[in-house]
């Protein structure tokens, strides 16, 4: 019995926001319960919903799904979005790791005070500048392809999307020295199911803001 | 022209040893170069053998693959021991993220402060006791098999018992709650490619000592 998937997280982007990009690119709409308050944290936990106490949380397809990287396996393989076969699969883990990564760092910063922030900011950029840009940048000039791997849209493309728009928030000309990662930007950005994404009103999520912030501390008591 | 997986690690469990375990498990023969230089990592990264400029590092198939998690799910799928379908793939990920982040806390644990090192340890038995045990225990009990997915030996099998048995390594008595793990660790371990990965001599490595950690600070250290 197949009803849309439904995500139990808070109302911020945090580690369900690549969910919700490989879910909207996928073209599958989805329902959200946000996490409010610890109580509805603790509800989810004695109900037994989450496997190790944790979120994010998807339910679909029969199962409650837990573990961000396993339920964006499973999206990816489930909508044909995770190559042909194991090597392109294999090339696929390979780019999403980085971009995991670097993604992990620039999540953290909003929840850092100024001083550590400005060093980690510091980090970031140059990590995205020398560390992982240039591998995706190689990859497009080697191929010359409109997409990472095997020619066609994979959860690769979408994740490095993601990634791009993120640091961008942090420093707005970040792309400068990357030409191909530029247009490729361009061209996924103007993929329907993304392009409608990215507009105002989607199921996106805002930077994190102190109110939200503070908020999710008192969630998860950190 | 494939020849037998080549891992560059250090000669230390670390990042590479649930590969280790995996090709193992597999039966499938591995050769291992040793990292003790930083001059040598630095002629890696030179030669753009690390993609991301970070280890593991394994030649496998025409490939060189970065990215622990990359490594083994391509290793699981090439060896049959990724499930047979996708939601078993999807529940063997969801255990083997699980596992990963208890066995993350164990590699990261002689890298701690001093001062942080008492904390760290209760804190990786209260999570294998409360968190992560208590799910392999249920797990095997409700469908009373004798390994976690499809009644078939898969990736987390092999990633669960070297999980049990690091965490024994620290607290020796900690299965004694779990009386279906300790049934599964006696069966694994007499599995024959198990048994002989678990005999002195084989690629397997000891626990981490201070020599370890100093490598692996002075080699990645600028």
């Amino acid at each position: 019995m197949a009803g849309k998937p439904k995500l139990h997280y808070t109302k911020g982007r945090g580690k369900m926001e690549s969910i919700r990009w490989l879910l909207a690119a996928a073209g599958v709409e989805f329902e959200e319960d946000f996490i409010e308050t610890k109580e509805d944290l603790e509800k989810l936990r004695n109900d037994g919903s989450l496997l190790f106490q944790q979120v994010p949380m998807v339910e679909m397809d029969g199962m409650k799904m837990v573990q961000t990287r396993a339920i964006l396996s499973y999206i990816a393989a489930k909508h044909n979005l995770y190559g042909k076969d194991l090597k392109e699969r294999a090339w696929i883990d390979m780019y999403v790791e980085g971009t995991t990564d670097l993604m992990g760092m620039i999540m953290l910063l909003p929840f850092q005070t100024a001083e550590v922030k400005e060093k980690n900011l510091a980090l970031i950029i140059q990590r995205a500048k020398t560390r992982y840009f240039p591998v995706y940048e190689k990859a497009l000039k080697d191929h010359g392809h409109d997409y990472l791997v095997g020619n066609k849209l994979s959860w690769a493309d979408i994740q490095l999307l993601e990634a791009i728009l993120m640091a961008e928030e942090w420093q707005a000309d970040i792309l400068s020295a990357f030409p191909l990662l530029q247009a490729f930007k361009g061209r996924i950005s103007n993929i329907p199911t993304i392009k409608k994404f990215l507009q105002p009103g989607s199921q996106r999520k805002p930077l994190a803001d102190e109110k939200f912030i503070a908020r999710v501390r008192a969630i998860f008591n950190f | 022209m494939s020849g037998k997986p080549k891992l560059i690690y250090f000669n230390g469990r670390g990042r590479m040893e649930p590969i280790r375990w995996l090709l193992a498990a597999a039966g499938v023969e591995f050769e291992e170069t040793f990292l003790d230089t930083r001059e040598q990592y630095l002629k890696l990264i030179k030669d753009g053998s690390l993609m991301f400029h970070q280890l593991p590092l394994v030649e496998i198939d025409g490939m060189k693959m970065v990215q622990t998690r990359a490594i083994l799910s391509y290793i699981a799928g090439k060896y049959n021991l990724y499930g047979k379908d996708l939601k078993e793939r999807a529940f063997i990920d969801m255990y083997v993220e699980g596992i990963t982040d208890l066995t993350n806390m164990i590699m990261m644990f002689p890298f701690s402060p001093p001062e942080a090192k008492e904390k760290n340890l209760a804190l990786i038995m209260e999570r294998a006791t409360h968190r992560y045990f208590p799910v392999f225990e249920k797990a095997l009990k409700q469908h009373g098999q004798d390994f976690l997915v499809g009644n078939k030996l898969s990736w987390a099998d092999v990633q669960l018992i070297e999980a049990i048995l690091a965490v024994e390594e620290k607290f020796p008595a900690v299965l004694s709650g779990f009386p279906q793990l300790q049934a599964f660790k006696t069966r694994m371990s007499n599995m024959p490619v198990i048994k002989k990965f678990l005999q002195p001599s084989s690629p397997r490595k000891p626990p981490p000592d201070d020599h370890y950690v100093a490598t692996v600070l002075k080699v990645l250290t600028e």
